[in-house]
């Protein structure tokens, strides 16, 4: 492909003498030899298995739990529920004051997704603790579950999770995040045509092909090491070292290997767990998640629902948007009320839209706890806007690259959400992938740049 | 549980283990042999991970049992490298970007092997087939194809 270089001339100073040219990964080496030591490749004398006995329910109250037939099983060295856990109650971002804490490490008298750990069970072999795991009894009563956000979020709704007492993250700005810019229905009125519609995803999978898993090894002088595929090492040291109650300094995380994460590996699930499993029985401790639960139990990307309502012009000017955004976390927060967060931000697109309205709502269900996954908050969003602006463009019968470049942003226009917007480049984007994928526009948008505005 | 001898070649050396009945070649391999190359990535052979050459031919080390390989020859992604010189095809996966996270590496490496063994100049088409059966989820599976071509040239090369 050919560079542009008169794009940003003035303020490129580079060559961009590497783009282009392929450059040997540093970690290169390690992987074509077999060297690179992934969390899976340390293994210790004595190492204990971790498997987790989870609800089969989505939604239930559990009476009560028998672990006695599962302790005689041979191999069996240590179970461990609830009141062993320091810290049971916790949420991943409450480092950077997203709360309450909500999510229990192993279920404390009710499980709110089919699939929710229970019970961890250690044994010298995989297959002894896979064995026991299924002789543990635990005693539920099924509660009405929810799955839908639109009926979680009606009145009546079965709770999902007591720690939040609704059915929605309760943002500082209300049950919901909200942008308000211009007079949206003022927009609306003048507009020639208005477009209503609603768009929907369903929760994604990362499948990485190394499953989520760490191998713990206790050290002699009280510490412990931990050997994990974690995406995020500073949010699992301190999350471990809250629930845990245990300083940092006694924390030694190994990192930084990851074979595949696409954000699947941001959550604080398996590291706590197994260290406070080699604390109790002072023996290394591999808690590695089967093909299953990777797929079942691991967080996927969020289901979302997005209804657009637009103003356009006939002559290509969008008047007015208005957005309301639903996410669907899951039985607990993680990383969703964020990933709503970010899309409050996001939804305009990169378009400059005069009167703009966006309520982003995150939502409790019974459904398997979403996360972090390439974009989040964004990504399922950017699919439902640029569906939508093919559709206006159909609607007033114009081109719709044509329709993009009368809307797009440009430096120094103001964004919905207050920041004014810097080192845009949709216009030149859009006269490449013009000339690239031979689809031709007007000369007057060929001429049209993101910093430079017609006189 | 009962143990069993095993004795086989691995890259040439010889070893000598005593396994767990039903365990699989994969964890022999992994735990007590000490070669991790062979990776875990689904243990019920959908992933192709595990990949390794036993006497000759393509297997999945986490379907084979480990006590059916005595007197077995295995073949490993570890030992590919002679005296430090890397394999042509290890040469191609790092030269064109083959390896993303490098999970599915050894095991696409040992496919690639076992194509390029009986098929010394293969077709885009023979390389695909021979890969079907491997996962790259950072889906690098062009790059991964042109490496496997590019060895197969740099072999052929060699030979004349």
């Amino acid at each position: 492909m050919e560079l542009r270089k008169s794009y940003f001339a003035d303020v490129r100073k580079d060559d961009l003498h590497e783009i282009g040219q392929p450059r040997p990964r540093l970690d290169s080496p390690g992987h074509v030899t077999g060297k690179t030591a992934f969390f899976a490749d340390h293994n210790f004398p004595g190492m204990l298995h971790l498997k987790m006995v989870r609800s089969p329910h989505h939604h239930a109250r559990i009476r009560s739990i028998d672990t006695s037939e599962a302790e005689k099983h041979p191999g069996v060295v240590r179970i461990l529920t609830a009141r062993d856990v320091p810290h049971n109650v916790y949420t991943i971002l409450i480092l950077i004051q997203i709360g309450p804490e909500d999510e229990t490490v192993l279920a404390d008298g009710k499980v709110r997704w089919r699939g929710e750990a229970v019970v961890a069970v250690l044994a010298e072999t995989e297959r002894a603790a896979q064995e026991a795991a299924a002789k543990v009894k635990v005693d539920y009563e099924v509660l009405p579950a929810v799955f839908d956000m639109e009926e979680a979020l009606k009145p009546g709704a079965p709770l999902v999770n007591e720690y939040h007492g609704q059915n929605y993250y309760l943002y500082d700005s209300g049950e919901c995040r909200k942008v308000r810019f211009g007079d949206v229905e003022a927009g609306f009125a003048q507009a020639d045509h208005i477009l209503e519609q609603s768009y929907q995803s369903s929760p994604i999978e990362h499948a990485p092909t190394e499953t989520t898993g760490c191998v713990v090894a206790p050290e002699g002088n009280d510490r412990f090491t931990c050997y994990t595929n974690t995406q995020a090492m500073f949010f699992t040291l301190d999350n471990t070292s809250i629930i845990l109650q245990m300083p940092g300094s006694k924390l030694h995380f190994v990192g930084g290997t990851v074979g595949g994460g696409f954000g699947g590996k941001v959550d604080v699930i398996v590291e706590p767990i197994a260290i406070l499993a080699a604390k109790l029985t002072g023996r290394p401790v591999s808690f590695v998640y089967s093909r299953e639960e990777e797929m079942q139990i691991s967080s996927p990307r969020a289901a979302e629902k997005v209804v657009i309502k637009d103003g356009v012009m006939k002559d290509g000017r969008i008047a007015a948007r208005k957005v309301t955004g639903y996410t669907d976390a899951g039985a607990y927060s993680r990383h969703s009320p964020y990933g709503a967060q970010k899309g409050a931000g996001h939804y305009p697109g990169p378009y400059t839209i005069p009167n703009v309205w966006i309520d982003t709502y995150c939502v409790y269900t019974n459904r398997t706890p979403s996360s972090a996954m390439r974009g989040f908050g964004v990504t399922i969003g950017d699919f439902a806007l640029e569906v939508q602006m093919d559709k206006l463009a159909r609607l007033i019968g114009m081109d719709p690259l044509e329709f993009r470049f009368i809307n797009a942003y440009r430096d120094g226009d103001m964004k919905a959400h207050r920041q004014p917007t810097e080192g845009a480049a949709l216009i030149e984007c859009m006269q490449e992938a013009s000339r690239a994928a031979n689809w031709p526009v007007a000369e007057k948008y060929m001429a049209m740049s993101s910093y430079e505005k017609e006189a | 549980m009962a143990k069993v001898p095993i004795q086989f070649t691995l890259n040439g050396s010889e070893k000598a283990e005593f396994v767990e009945s039903g365990a699989t070649l994969l964890n022999a391999l992994r735990d007590k042999v000490g070669d991790t190359s062979p990776k875990g990535g689904c243990h019920q052979g959908t992933c192709g991970a595990c990949s390794v050459i036993i006497d000759g031919e393509l297997r999945l080390s986490c379907l084979t049992l480990a006590e059916t390989c005595s007197g077995a020859a295995i073949i490993t992604t570890a030992g590919l490298a002679e005296g430090g010189v890397l394999h042509p095809l290890q040469r191609a996966f790092l030269d064109a970007f083959a390896s993303q996270c490098g999970f599915c590496t050894p095991g696409m490496i040992m496919a690639a092997k076992a194509l390029l063994d009986h098929t010394p100049d293969p077709s885009r088409e023979d390389v695909v087939e021979a890969l079907s059966g491997n996962i790259c989820r950072c889906t690098g599976y062009e790059p991964i194809i042109q490496a496997v071509l590019t060895a197969a040239r740099s072999n052929s090369q060699n030979v004349a």
